[in-house]
Formats: C-alpha cells, sequence, structure tokens
C-alpha cells in the first residue's frame, strides 16, 4: 500500500494555489479497486482498505517518538487496565473461595469494612480521627524536615565548615533503620507525640538535606561565576542563584522524604499510640481482622500516591525549565 | 583612562597525582587599553581561557599580578602585604562582564529578568533597569521576546541574551570566552558584526578568545597568538581588518583582500608549528 505518496493525477486535481502546490496530507487517498492481484475489490473490500491506509497515516510523529529513547509515551490508559486487572484479579480469587477471608477478603467487604469503620470507628476511634492523627504525624515532621533540613542542606552544599560538622553525624545514622534508634528516641523524649514526630522526623531529614545539598552542587559554575562578574555578593549568588538551581533537586529530596515518612509511620505508632493509621493496622493484624489491615494500607497507598501527584504537579509549576537547559 | 595591565603572571596548577605542576601561563605580560578589542588565538592548552580567568578574577596568578585601573586583581581575597600597587584588592567585579561560550543563563528568570539580572543586584529600581535591559535587548535585536523563557530560545538567541545581559551591566571591560563557537555560520556571522558594532560604539575594552582565525583577524585591533607548555604569548600583531569591515560592511570582500589571506597563512603557520611540536 502506497499510503504516504500522491499519484499524479490526485495533484492535476488540486486547485491551483501556492498552498495546493504542496502534497497535504489532508488529501483523500486515493482509491483502490484492484487488489495485488489485478481483481476488483468489492465496495466493503475497498473501504476497509481505505480506513486501513488512513490508520496508517495516523498523526504526526515527532522525533524519536518511535527510534528514541525505549518506553518513551503515554502509558495512562495501559496503567489504569492494570490497576483494574489487578483489582478483578482479586475480586475472582476471593468471592470464587479460592482464598479464605482471613487471608484475603473480597473488596467488597473491604470497602464495606471501610464504611463500617468510618461511621463506628476500630478501635476506639473512627477512621477519619486515625487519618488526622497520622496526618498531622507525617506533615508535622515534613513541614520540620523541610524547615530544617533544606536550609541545612543548603549550607552543607555551601560551606566547608558547616559540610565538616554535620556530614559525618548524618552520614553516620543516615541508613541506619528507624527502628534501631525508636527505644533511644522514646527513651529521650517519651512515649508521648514528641518521640513519633521525631523518629518520622529523623528518617525524613536525611533526604531531604542530602537531596539539597546535591542541588547545590548541580547549579553551574559558569552561572555563579557570571553572577560574581555582575557584581554579586557572595550571600546574593547564594540566594539568588543557588537556591534556584537547587530547587529542582530539592523537591526530588521531598518527595523521596514523604515516602520514607509514611513507612516510618507504622514503627512510630507501634508505642503507645492511640490513634493513627499505622496503629489501626497493627492492632487489626493482632486480632486478624484482615479487611481492616487491607482498608489500612490501601488508604495510606491512596493518599501516599496523591500526594506524590501533587508534587509533581508542583514540580512542573515551580521548575519547569527541569531538565531542559 | 583605565587600564588593564598584566604583569609578569604566571599559573602553576599543583601536580595531579602522579604528574608533575602544570604550568598553565608563563611570565605573561600585556596592556589593554581603552578602545583595544584584543583577540586572544591558539591551540588548545595554551591558557587562552586561564588568562580570561584571571582577568575576571576567579583564579588568582602564582606570580606577578594584574591591575585594572587602581584596583589588583586577585582571584582569592586577601590582604595585599608590603606591594604598593593598587589600593584595592578586588576579586571577580561588575566593571568585567563575561560571556561564556555555553550560555550562563537562569532559566528561572525570563529574557528580561536575565537581562537586568546584574542590575538588580546592585539595587537598581525596577523602572530604571526595565529600561536599560530594554534598551540592550533591543540593540541584539530581541526586542519582541521580553517574556520568552530562556530555554524557549535558540543557541544564538541565548548568546545574544548572554552579550546583553553582559552590556546592561555596563562593564569597563568584556571578557568573551568564545561566545560564538557552539553557534552556526550564518549566526556567528551576525553576532561578530553584533559585537564590532557594540565595541565601536562603547570603545569598550574588549578581551575575546577564539579557535577560529577568520574571527579573530575580522575581529581584532590586536591579536595574541599563544603557544602551549608552558602557556606563553608568542605573538602580537596589530589590525584593522575591523576598520574595513565596519566600513565595508562585507565581510567576504575583507575576507578575500590579498593582506587578509596573507595574515591568515601567516597565523595558521604558527599554529600548525605549535601542534606538530605538541
Amino acid at each position: 500500500m502506497t499510503s504516504n505518496s500522491l499519484p499524479m493525477d490526485a495533484l492535476s486535481e488540486m486547485p491551483e494555489s501556492a498552498e495546493a502546490t504542496k502534497p497535504s496530507i489532508k488529501k483523500p487517498a486515493p482509491a483502490v479497486t484492484t487488489s495485488s492481484n489485478g481483481r476488483e475489490l468489492t465496495p466493503f473490500a475497498q473501504m476497509i482498505v481505505r480506513q486501513l491506509n488512513k490508520l496508517q497515516k495516523g498523526s504526526p510523529v515527532a522525533s524519536g517518538e518511535y527510534y528514541g529513547q525505549p518506553g518513551a509515551g503515554d502509558s495512562r490508559i495501559i496503567a489504569l487496565f492494570s490497576t483494574l486487572f489487578f483489582i478483578g484479579l482479586w475480586a475472582l480469587v476471593t468471592e470464587t473461595g479460592m482464598v479464605r477471608p482471613l487471608f484475603l477478603p473480597s473488596p467488597v467487604d473491604v470497602v464495606a469494612r471501610m464504611v463500617d469503620i468510618t461511621l463506628d470507628g476500630f478501635s476506639g476511634a473512627t477512621l477519619g480521627q486515625h487519618l488526622a492523627a497520622s496526618l498531622g504525624r507525617i506533615f508535622g515532621s515534613f513541614a520540620l524536615a523541610c524547615l530544617i533540613g533544606i536550609p541545612l542542606g543548603v549550607a552543607i552544599g555551601c560551606s566547608r565548615v558547616m559540610r565538616g560538622i554535620f556530614d559525618p553525624l548524618i552520614e553516620f545514622y543516615r541508613p541506619l533503620p528507624p527502628l534501631a534508634y525508636l527505644p533511644l528516641v522514646i527513651i529521650w523524649m517519651g512515649i508521648d507525640e514528641s518521640s513519633k514526630i521525631m523518629l518520622i522526623f529523623l528518617a525524613m531529614l536525611a533526604p531531604v538535606v542530602l537531596s539539597a545539598r546535591a542541588g547545590v552542587s548541580s547549579v553551574k559554575i559558569e552561572q555563579i561565576q557570571v553572577a560574581y562578574s555582575m557584581g554579586a555578593s557572595r550571600w546574593q549568588v547564594v540566594t539568588q542563584v543557588i537556591l534556584h538551581g537547587a530547587l529542582p533537586d530539592i523537591l526530588t529530596g521531598m518527595r523521596i522524604a514523604i515516602g520514607f515518612g509514611w513507612t516510618t509511620l507504622v514503627a512510630a505508632e507501634m508505642v503507645a499510640a492511640e490513634r493513627g493509621i499505622g496503629f489501626m493496622v497493627l492492632n487489626a493484624s493482632e486480632f486478624l481482622v484482615t479487611d481492616v489491615v487491607i482498608a489500612g494500607i490501601v488508604i495510606i497507598g491512596v493518599i501516599a500516591y496523591l500526594f506524590d501527584m501533587l508534587m509533581r504537579y508542583m514540580e512542573t509549576k515551580l521548575v519547569p525549565w527541569k531538565g531542559q537547559i | 583612562m583605565n587600564k588593564l595591565k598584566i604583569h609578569d603572571v604566571s599559573v602553576v596548577y599543583p601536580a595531579a597525582q602522579g604528574g608533575d605542576p602544570v604550568t598553565a601561563l608563563n611570565e605573561v605580560n600585556l596592556t589593554i587599553e581603552q578602545g583595544d578589542l584584543v583577540v586572544a588565538l591558539g591551540a588548545s592548552g595554551c591558557g587562552k581561557t586561564t588568562l580570561l580567568n584571571l582577568i575576571a578574577g576567579f583564579i588568582r596568578p602564582t606570580d606577578g599580578y594584574l591591575t585594572l585601573g587602581d584596583s589588583r586583581i586577585e582571584g582569592y581575597p586577601r590582604v595585599a602585604v608590603g606591594l604598593d600597587i593598587g589600593d584595592e584588592v578586588t576579586g571577580p567585579g561588575a566593571d568585567r562582564g563575561v560571556v561564556f561560550q555555553k550560555h550562563a543563563l537562569l532559566p528561572w528568570l525570563n529574557v528580561i529578568e536575565n537581562t537586568e539580572f546584574g542590575l538588580k543586584l546592585q539595587g537598581v529600581d525596577k523602572q530604571e533597569r526595565r529600561e536599560r535591559a530594554a534598551k540592550f535587548l533591543k540593540l541584539v535585536g530581541l526586542e519582541d521576546f521580553h517574556q520568552h523563557k530562556i530555554y524557549q530560545l535558540s543557541g544564538g538567541m541565548q548568546q545574544r541574551v548572554g552579550i546583553a545581559r553582559a552590556l546592561t551591566n555596563d562593564p569597563q571591560m568584556l571578557l568573551l570566552d568564545e561566545p560564538l563557537g557552539a553557534l552556526d555560520a550564518l549566526t556567528r556571522e551576525s553576532l561578530q558584526e553584533l559585537l564590532l558594532d557594540v565595541w565601536r560604539e562603547t570603545h569598550k575594552m574588549m578581551f575575546f578568545i577564539t579557535h577560529d582565525v577568520d574571527e579573530a583577524l575580522l575581529l581584532a585591533t590586536r591579536l595574541i597568538v599563544m603557544s602551549p607548555r608552558p602557556g606563553r604569548i608568542t605573538h602580537e600583531f596589530e589590525l584593522n581588518f575591523n576598520q574595513q569591515f565596519l566600513e565595508t560592511r562585507n565581510a567576504r570582500q575583507v575576507k578575500s583582500s590579498p593582506e587578509f589571506i596573507a595574515m591568515r597563512e601567516k597565523i595558521l603557520a604558527i599554529i600548525h608549528g605549535d601542534e606538530i611540536a605538541a
């Protein structure tokens, strides 16, 4: 099928304007009336051929769309189908009784249980109260980690002295699992809210500091030198050039930090919590209330995902130049 | 009148592991006066960029000194002890504007904000700095692009913004490190012409680095040829091809004149000699 070339008779039919002298892809495909072995095609077959030709023409292709980086392109529709498929699979194995509800309750049961704990509560508090307690801890710690971590990371990146002082400390505690220093935090700060915030804060601090520091060193030396050559002071270089240049990395660090926060949340709510999604899940698992466990997991997952989408949206708004230059 | 003096300057980079110290510049002397357009030409590794960095104040000489007017240029703040040259020690500053090969614009600012950035740093009020930036954007032919993002511009336009930005700051001296090296031939020619117009109008001192012999001959009032290992100035020529060009506005005619061709052959012979030696 020669879908991309125009035969001469199609050209001769064109009106004689300057624009029409260029072959246009909007021209209808030439009628194909015979097959390759010369037989006359039925009108239906001709229509099929026309439609196939149309499909082949398609929309214009951007450079590198196919012969470029593997895996480029939009995957959202596939993601939607994949999600629906796994929920369907989950429904199938549970509703047919292949897996017992103790191990995996059906999606319908989980949703029903969610409604139930929203209205009547579970282990002493409603879902809303559990959620509020956890979100307060997460975002309280997050605010604290950003407030301390970003200036600290920038300072470490900009100052030899600060790097000397804080580098060993941060590099030492960063790889430690929060569960390892949880007892210490409790001994120091007690079992109330402050120790929980502290634990989550510590988990979030390292990625924020390290990303801010990496952001500082990603600023191009030429940008800094040109700023100096336009009369910038050291302080102006930091505030007007380095802070902006470091922003893409800082935002990435914040995204990673929130992820660390959710992982640490359950650990933080293991000790002496009365409310919280993590506490609710732990409590439910002790009584083998699997549907509450799954409801809790789904809620954490969905909230974390939504927040990540929000952060990504903010990235496109705050640093539209990321990767462009 | 201010002038830039480079007096017996050497730069030695400390030895890399297992190697010898590298002498990037060896006892270089150069004076640049008001209205000089000095072009530095030479094989790679001859210390052109090191020389520019010294003048800009990004590095400091191992030996010798540089002065601009009454101040001494040092790439590191320190008190000049026991030297009665210059009252003041200065690092990089607004009196020496820099344009690099790869534009160093700030992508979070648009074209006019980039252009006025230097004035903003100095606390000039918004209306005045807008006016001055607009004037130079017009000069480089970007009056219709004030609100554009940097990454929406072509390479030539980005470099124009870089030049407008340096000029808006009204420096005494412009330092250009292969500013046209990454551009296509046509854009390059139009920017050469632009730079010559700027030079004629403002009479600023300019120090221009290039690899391109034709470009060097066309632009320079003074051409210095440098040689590597150790980096030094080996030849210096006074030229007036830029005058011819500004009168005729015909680069091809200037470049095909017998004097131009003879000069080009002479310079190429010097540079090739260096490269064969290396």
